[in-house]
């Protein structure tokens, strides 16, 4: 017998190939997870959970022909159906199974970090993987620091709902797609509680040699380093043999640190202990390093990286890439490190005689 | 930079040492009585040549140090014509050696000197192997002839077939031939260890200039990984010890060796069991020439050789034969190491831009690896094997000496350089030949016992780093490779030039000898002798370690020495056991007391002193 897919899927268990399950967004967190580049850690409540939440409580039959109605030349009439589309799935309870494999799944993540009410980003995750506009995929929300299980029931609920609202549903009508055909998936992942972050990038910045990665680092949330407001810790690391070598600690004034209270980032001061203490050890410095050669090689091309320490996760499920771009300054120069060219030398000797000012042979 | 070092020629002379100058030989010496001689010591940068002196000369034991002036520098100037440079001159402050590398004057003349140069080494690096097989042909035919010397007695009266055999040479004049034949073998050995050895550096040299070229920053722990044999005979000494210990244990033997307090009679009581004969054998076996490894670096007569003190190598099986029980293994993961090399060295070939520069990566990578047997080798033959020998034929001399009432004790020949002994020889052969009594016995005690207090002086004395007009930038490949000597370093000189007392330094600056960075306690050993007192998790700091030192490295975390580059053997075996190690530090073992917490970084090559 066919089994029906789960509610939930873990990060490592998604990718291309469930893609209709989880979406784009969950696809290619899972498929970093699962090529060693490691994300906050999380889970995706699936397309199925969306479909089974709209036949369950029977809403399909009714929303998808009041969609239907919809004319865009008639003035008001996408705000006021939209409006009232969104009405009733904002009112329809999710059916207990659905509800109890998303807290299962938090609880999941709870104990994990053992933070209590751990604080996660809640996201859409789109299946429509042949539209080239990510803007429709942009009107699906992200909601951040939600904490607790209803809250995290709740805002997936408000996820499923993103695919009504008016300018969703206008795209779809301008683009000639079908209202039902659109399935989507939500991601909850856990919100990074930075000890210390910063950037990465898989080359020398200072002169694009390939075989070395720089790191930035400081207390933190990566806000610091990125607007540069403090001077980061400063690390070069052969990439091919994970040698640190070269290190020079900042002194470090100020840090960004999340105010769950008031769910915003609050500048402070370092306190004195820690200034001009190295904001990471050399074990995290090592296990970043090596999760920048796999996104290297992951996007074959060197990459500008977003990185952090998570105070909550155990070494090394601490160290997590947030944001991965391929470099561009380096990676479009031809010639990469500027370094002297040198004539082609006939063989060893000559460029051992080279070496000490002769000539080249010609 | 510039201008940092002090004048040589204002170096004070210790009180109480006046006239220490006459201990050695007189072309060592500093001058003003010549005004050009004056101005090119002034202009030049000396510096100390801690690598291979560690403490102030003997009077005999200088003699390495001529018989390398004479043959790196001819090789430089006369033999192989390196373009740039000539030799490296020598000069002593305070029995303290002093070197200086020789640019040629006219820097128009590299280009021509290049030309000569590429025919004449090119010969070497195409016939590397073949010449380097009638080199240990060589280096055993030298040791060979040097263990078959023999002194004569000076009898009473000449036996009668001098007369019948129409010899017409007496046993005086065969001593003092001897005493030469000795001499001269010493002094060959080292022309012989020149005769591939700065072609060997330069090819290295030349691969890590490239590779700092396309890899900024690049370790040189790494190129040297790229380069270096796994399976080099500098550890087959310890190999031995390890083959030995499995063997006791599969004789049944192991207990007996475990119990023994004295060597010799535990190699007696084994011989009389079957078993026990057959470990006994075995030993011996090793023993020429493997146990002629030296406990030091084998550049002093006090670097006593296993086979000076066979408890050093018993100690050591012991070690190993606790291990065996425990069912550690004790073989070098060679494959591991195969493998690692291979990978990293395909992976920074792989990082190149070019095929053109990925041909020149495989040339020069495979002219390094060709000469480097040979780099790494040479060490045991000469340094090791050669000198071993050499000091206990030198002893024989002294035994001489001391006979003739020269000197109270064989130990103190020492203090009279070769030159010294020579005529002291002519003292003795010519006083017997006479049928009179020599002259020694009325200088050499007092004498001697003056030197030993000149040298004691010495030792408390700090000999600065560097004398001399230092260059804007250290650049001299040689310098800094083999000495470890760059810009960083001076300027850590300078620095520990400004701590009062270097027992209050913080930090020291060496080589990043093997990467990696841990904290831990101290445990500083002078000599081998003291690796006993190594508890696990220490971090060994000794003036160097030679592979007499080797069951040390399977207790400690980590690894700081005074003297040696990235090719020392203690950075080579802390890369094996993937343990930082810090080489070169200069005055390690001075600044740092056993018990106190430091930081060894292997990466950046400082050491933190937190006390």
């Amino acid at each position: 017998m066919f089994r029906k897919p789960p509610y939930i899927l873990w990060f490592e268990e998604s990718g291309r190939k469930n893609f209709e399950l989880v979406g784009g967004k969950a696809a290619s967190l899972g498929e970093m997870t699962q090529a060693g580049i490691r994300v906050p850690p999380g889970f995706t409540v699936t397309t199925r959970a969306f479909t089974d939440f709209l036949d369950a409580s029977g809403i399909r039959k009714t929303i998808f022909p009041m969609l239907e109605k919809i004319d865009l030349k008639t003035p008001g009439s996408l705000s006021s159906i939209s409006k009232d589309v969104l009405e009733i799935v904002w009112a329809q309870e999710i059916p207990d199974k659905i509800v109890e494999a998303i807290v299962a799944a938090y609880r999941k993540l709870v104990e994990m970090t053992g933070v209590k009410d751990l604080p996660v980003a809640v996201r859409s995750s789109a299946t429509a993987e042949d539209l080239p506009d990510a803007s429709f995929a942009g009107q699906q929300d992200t909601y951040l620091w939600i904490t607790g299980e209803e809250s995290v029931v709740q805002h997936t609920k408000n996820c499923w709902a993103s695919l009504f609202c008016d300018r969703a549903v206008a795209y779809r009508l301008k683009h000639g797609f079908s209202h039902d055909r659109e399935k989507i998936a939500v991601v909850v992942q856990k919100m990074v509680h930075a000890k210390c972050a910063g950037v990465m990038f898989t080359l020398n910045p200072i002169n694009g040699d390939r075989s070395k990665i720089a790191i930035n680092a400081s207390w933190g949330l990566g806000e610091s380093v990125v607007s540069g407001t403090v001077t980061p810790d400063e690390f070069l690391i052969d990439k091919v043999a994970f040698d640190i070598l070269k290190r020079t600690i900042s002194t470090k004034e100020t840090e960004y640190r999340v105010n769950t209270a008031a769910n915003r980032v609050d500048e402070g001061p370092v306190p004195d202990d820690r200034k001009n203490a190295p904001s990471i050890t050399d074990d995290e410095l090592l296990e970043l390093s090596r999760i920048g050669k796999r996104i290297e090689k992951y996007y074959g091309t060197p990459s500008d990286i977003e990185w952090a320490v998570d105070a909550d996760l155990p070494y090394p499920d601490s160290v997590v890439v947030l944001q991965a771009r391929p470099e561009t300054y380096w990676s479009q120069k031809k010639n990469q490190p500027e370094k002297k060219k040198t004539e082609k030398p006939a063989d060893a000797v000559s460029m051992i005689a080279g070496m000490w000012g002769a000539p080249p042979k010609s | 930079m510039a201008g940092k070092f002090p004048n040589p020629h204002e170096i004070e002379t210790i009180p109480g040492t006046e006239g220490w100058e006459r201990m050695y030989p007189y072309y060592y010496r500093w001058t003003t009585k010549d005004k050009e001689r004056e101005a090119y010591e002034n202009s030049m940068f000396w510096f100390y040549d801690g690598l291979h002196y560690p403490e102030p000369m003997y009077p005999f034991d200088i003699i390495w140090d001529e018989a390398w002036f004479l043959a790196l520098s001819q090789n430089n100037t006369r033999v192989f014509i390196v373009p740039p440079a000539l030799g490296v001159d020598h000069r002593i402050i305070n029995g303290y050696i002093y070197i200086s590398p020789v640019p040629v004057p006219d820097p128009n003349e590299i280009p021509k000197r290049a030309e000569i140069f590429m025919k004449r080494a090119g010969y070497y690096y195409q016939h590397w192997d073949e010449l380097y097989e009638k080199w240990k042909t060589k280096m055993v035919d030298t040791i060979r002839k040097l263990e078959a010397i023999e002194f004569p007695e000076l009898p009473e009266m000449e036996d009668e077939s001098i007369v019948t055999n129409a010899v017409g040479k007496s046993s005086g004049y065969e001593l003092l031939r001897k005493y030469d034949e000795l001499i001269d073998l010493g002094i060959l050995t080292w022309q012989y260890h020149f005769e591939f050895l700065n072609l060997g550096y330069a090819a290295y040299v030349v691969f890590l200039d490239f590779c700092q070229k396309a890899f900024p920053d690049i370790s040189l722990q790494r190129v040297t990984q790229m380069v270096s044999g796994i399976d080099v005979i500098m550890y087959r000494p310890d190999d031995e010890l390890k083959k030995l210990a499995k063997l006791a244990v599969e004789l049944g033997v192991d207990g007996d060796v475990l119990a023994s307090t004295d060597v010799n009679a535990l190699l007696e009581s084994l011989k009389k069991t079957d078993n026990g004969k057959k470990w006994v054998d075995a030993f011996e076996e090793a023993r020429d020439p493997w146990f002629y490894i030296s406990s030091g670096t084998g550049w002093y007569h006090h670097d006593h050789c296993w086979n000076d003190n066979l408890n050093v190598p018993i100690d050591s099986i012991k070690i190993y034969i606790e291990k065996v029980k425990k069912g550690e293994n004790l073989e070098r993961p060679l494959k591991r190491l195969q493998e690692e090399r291979d990978k990293i060295t395909e992976e920074y070939r792989s990082l190149l831009e070019t095929d053109e520069e990925r041909q020149q990566f495989d040339m020069l990578l495979g002219t390094s690896r060709t000469v480097f047997p040979y780099v790494e080798n040479h060490l045991f033959y000469v340094e090791h094997w050669f000198h071993s020998i050499f000091w206990n034929r030198m002893r024989q001399v002294g035994a001489i000496l001391k006979d003739h009432g020269f000197i109270a004790d064989v130990e103190d020949m020492w203090y009279l350089n070769r030159h010294e002994i020579k005529q002291a020889l002519w003292d003795i052969v010519t006083a017997w030949a006479t049928g009179t009594k020599p002259y020694g016995p009325l200088h050499w005690p007092e004498e001697v016992a003056w030197r030993k207090d000149v040298l004691q002086k010495f030792r408390e004395w700090t000999p600065p780093p560097a004398v001399g007009t230092a260059p804007e930038k250290i650049e001299e490949p040689f310098t800094i490779v083999l000495w470890g000597i760059t810009n960083d370093t001076m300027e850590s000189w300078a620095k520990a030039k400004e701590a009062e007392n270097i027992t209050d330094l913080t930090e020291l600056q060496g080589f990043a000898g093997s990467p990696g960075r841990v904290e831990g306690i101290a445990r500083v050993c002078r000599s081998v002798d003291e690796i006993n007192e190594i508890q696990d998790g220490d971090i060994l700091v000794c003036p160097t370690t030679s592979p007499s030192w080797a069951p040390a490295f399977s207790k400690i975390q980590a690894a700081v020495t005074d003297v040696g580059g990235i090719m020392c053997h203690a950075a080579i075996v802390c890369r094996e056991y993937g343990m930082p190690a810090v080489v070169g530090t200069g005055h390690a073992t001075a600044a740092i007391k056993s018990g106190d917490r430091i930081v060894v970084d292997g990466n950046t090559g400082k050491v933190e002193i937190i006390r």
